[in-house]
């Protein structure tokens, strides 16, 4: 079976869903990574990317409360936040002065209560004045969502006005796992799976580029995962919208759903079998604030292509334990990406190469 | 199956891709431990003193003698450290120094003494450059000194004090350390003894390729000879707060890539080895479970206290229940080991 799944990938045919299904189900951990890697340098070289950015959360009050998260607040409970504009500002100031420069901001927020889709736009707005040259990837198709229920408009006319504001690409987030029966237990109050895709089908069709996400290791089945990397790489033939694909590996750390955090054998698994199901996403990433960055160093040998980046401040999978560093340095950025035999490569927001080491 | 030879190795080492050395590894493990056992051994490790003359460069642990922060175990205090221990299900203690220049070897027979009197725990204690410190300073033989210690309750030694067996490399980062041949030496003479030990390599700091392959086959030929050594473990080189960070600023933490082909390569060219152990305690958990695909066998200690590692910036915290989880999630089955990989209980329940 494996031979065979590897005949069809080196003769660029496309792997079934029984093909996924028995290499989640196998135990050829070594080989799966060669092949994946072998898809990996096809697409991207010898490559390895990073960007200089700063994550940004405005506010962790949110009305969804998923059971996995442990960001989230009501409002008025302990630990909820909110930053004003002026803050937001600041954050990116002072990260431009701490690193030199930055490329790009990644902001994503929480279902807030009473913040209106006009706060939102003025955010995007006063960043893309003040810092005209830095990308905006910001808002899930969740808060999306949100934005159109709040404020009555529709989703097109959202994104709309939000891309006309600066927003420049949406991340992957709220994704999670797209079949019902998972999110009923993980994420009930959530849009479903097929609104996440409708929404970023829109996006796409307006010709705003999207990553997507897939938050395993909690109730899932291999069957899940599978079926949710099929779904994205129908969509993807569809509009072709999709930058990078962000396998998040589950921190239970503060959350409702305790469960074993997966293996890293089970991460490195994860994101080559990503690699070769994805035949049609250009990039995929190791997110070293999940994995630690040992491991996602080594995922880079195991289909990933992608570091993110500096972060500088993560709070969301820190909330659950996560044991890595808050930020890193283009430096340590570097040393990983060589000592993993890769071309450090950086870039901006839509992969263009700024930089190779 | 032929032996790898040095020359090789170096080439494995050095241009084998992550997928093939690793594969050969996890096979050879496979052949060795087919049942897909890993073991782990609840254990403590106490430092009984802080205080060394060796100051190794890649150390943060050590203080002078006077510092504020130096310090001897008082009995009351190893007491309490021994109870929590056994308390928690250990079985072995992981006794280690400091090379403390006034302390000669009656204060170290008192000290096993005193626990074996006390407690009914293993002793794993001590490394080569304490024995040879104490040979010194007693004016006795290398013999002598382990006959003592033996005798008081000293049970096995473990592989300490080895990092690399290379001595251009220890001129550098240990000068003031026992060289090689004296490391291989006091170990042989433990083996004759009937004692037995484990045996370390520490990387990433100054060393090259080459000298990684001398290490191992340093420790192979003295096993081809006695057969004493019952595990072998690589860890990597932890720079915080060392002075050889200090001297050598461009030396970055190993990372897993390089840990894994390490790794991968002492379990091929180990072959008269018949463990090898992950180092979560410098690598973490994700990576440790990994290293079970690279060759490894075992995860070493829950180590309820750990101090050396720690020093150097370096913490990840784990408990007896996340090791057993830990193995299982990677597909093994967990057992809880003595220090001579004697398998004292499954843990079979979901």
């Amino acid at each position: 079976m494996f031979a065979e799944i590897k005949r069809k990938i080196r003769d660029g045919e496309r792997i079934s869903e029984q093909d996924a299904l028995y290499l989640f189900n196998s135990d050829e951990l070594h080989q799966i990574g060669e092949l994946a890697d072998e898809v990996s340098r096809k697409i991207n070289l010898n490559r390895a990317y990073f960007i200089i950015n700063r994550h940004i959360n405005p506010t962790n009050i949110c009305v969804n409360r998923c059971r996995f998260c442990a960001f989230s607040r009501s409002k008025g409970e302990e630990g909820a936040y909110e930053m004003t504009q002026e803050e937001v500002l600041a954050s990116i100031r002072e990260a431009w002065q701490s690193m030199g420069y930055l490329t790009e901001v990644h902001i994503v927020s929480a279902l807030h209560p009473e913040w209106q889709f006009e706060h939102y736009l003025e955010m995007i707005k006063a960043i893309k004045e003040e810092f005209p040259n830095i990308g905006i990837k910001a808002f899930t198709a969740v808060e999306i969502d949100y934005f159109a229920k709040k404020s009555g408009m529709d989703i097109d006319d959202i994104l709309i006005e939000l891309k006309e504001a600066g927003l420049d690409i949406m991340p992957g987030g709220g994704a999670e796992i797209f079949k019902p029966d998972v999110r009923n237990i993980i994420c009930p109050e959530k849009i479903s799976g097929e609104r996440w895709l409708e929404i970023v089908k829109v996006a796409h069709s307006l010709g705003i580029k999207t990553n997507a996400t897939m938050l395993y290791g909690h109730v899932e089945s291999y069957e899940d995962r599978v079926d949710h990397l099929l779904r994205l790489r129908k969509l993807q033939d569809e509009t072709g919208g999709f930058l990078a694909f962000i396998p998040l590996s589950y921190q239970s750390e503060n959350t409702q759903i305790k469960v074993a955090y997966p293996s890293g054998i089970d991460d490195l698994k994860t994101i080559a079998i990503s690699r070769l199901v994805l035949d049609n996403i250009p990039h995929i990433k190791s997110y070293w604030i999940m994995l630690g960055e040992k491991l996602a160093q080594l995922a880079l040998l195991f289909g990933a292509d992608c570091l993110e980046g500096t972060i500088i401040e993560e709070k969301i999978a820190h909330s659950a334990g996560a044991r890595s560093k808050k930020g890193n340095t283009v430096e340590e950025l570097v040393h990983l990406i060589r000592e993993a035999g890769k071309i450090p490569v950086e870039r901006d927001s839509f992969y263009n190469v700024l930089r190779i080491f | 199956m032929t032996r790898v030879d040095k020359k090789q190795a170096l080439q494995m080492l050095k241009e084998s891709s992550i997928y093939e050395i690793g594969k050969e590894a996890d096979q050879i493990r496979q052949s060795l431990h087919p049942e897909g056992v890993v073991t782990f051994v609840v254990d403590r490790n106490i430092n009984y003193t802080n205080i060394c003359i060796n100051r190794c460069k890649f150390c943060a642990f050590w203080r002078p003698q006077g510092h504020s922060e130096a310090y001897v175990l008082s009995y009351e205090e190893l007491s309490k450290k021994i109870e929590e221990t056994i308390e928690k299900g250990g079985t072995q203690i992981l006794l280690q120094g400091g090379v403390h220049p006034e302390l000669g070897i009656d204060f170290y027979i008192d000290m096993l003494r005193f626990i074996k009197n006390n407690f009914k725990i293993h002793l794993h204690g001590f490394s080569p450059p304490e024995i040879s410190f104490l040979s010194k300073k007693e004016g006795l033989t290398v013999k002598e000194i382990l006959l003592k210690l033996m005798e008081a309750g000293l049970d096995s030694i473990p592989g300490g004090g080895a990092e690399i067996l290379s001595d251009r490399v220890r001129e550098i980062q240990s000068p003031n350390k026992i060289r090689s041949a004296e490391w291989l030496s006091i170990m042989r003479e433990a083996h004759l003894l009937g004692m037995k030990t484990s045996a370390t390599m520490m990387f990433g700091s100054i060393e090259s390729e080459e000298d990684i392959v001398e290490h191992l086959d340093a420790i192979r030929t003295l096993q081809d000879e006695t057969a004493g050594f019952i595990a072998f473990i690589p860890w990597s080189f932890q720079p915080g707060n060392t002075e050889l960070k200090r001297e050598y600023t461009e030396i970055m933490p190993a990372g897993a890539v390089k840990y894994l082909r390490v790794l991968a390569l002492s379990r091929i060219y180990l072959d008269n080895f018949k463990n090898i152990q992950v180092s979560w305690v410098t690598q973490g958990i994700k990576i440790a479970q990994v290293g079970l695909r690279f060759g490894a066998n075992d995860f070493g200690s829950t180590m309820l206290e750990e101090n050396v590692v720690r020093a150097a910036g370096v913490m990840y915290r784990v408990t007896m229940d996340e090791i057993i989880d830990a193995i299982k999630s990677a597909r093994f089955k967990p057992a809880q080991r003595d220090t001579y990989y004697k398998v004292l209980r499954y843990f079979n329940e979901n």
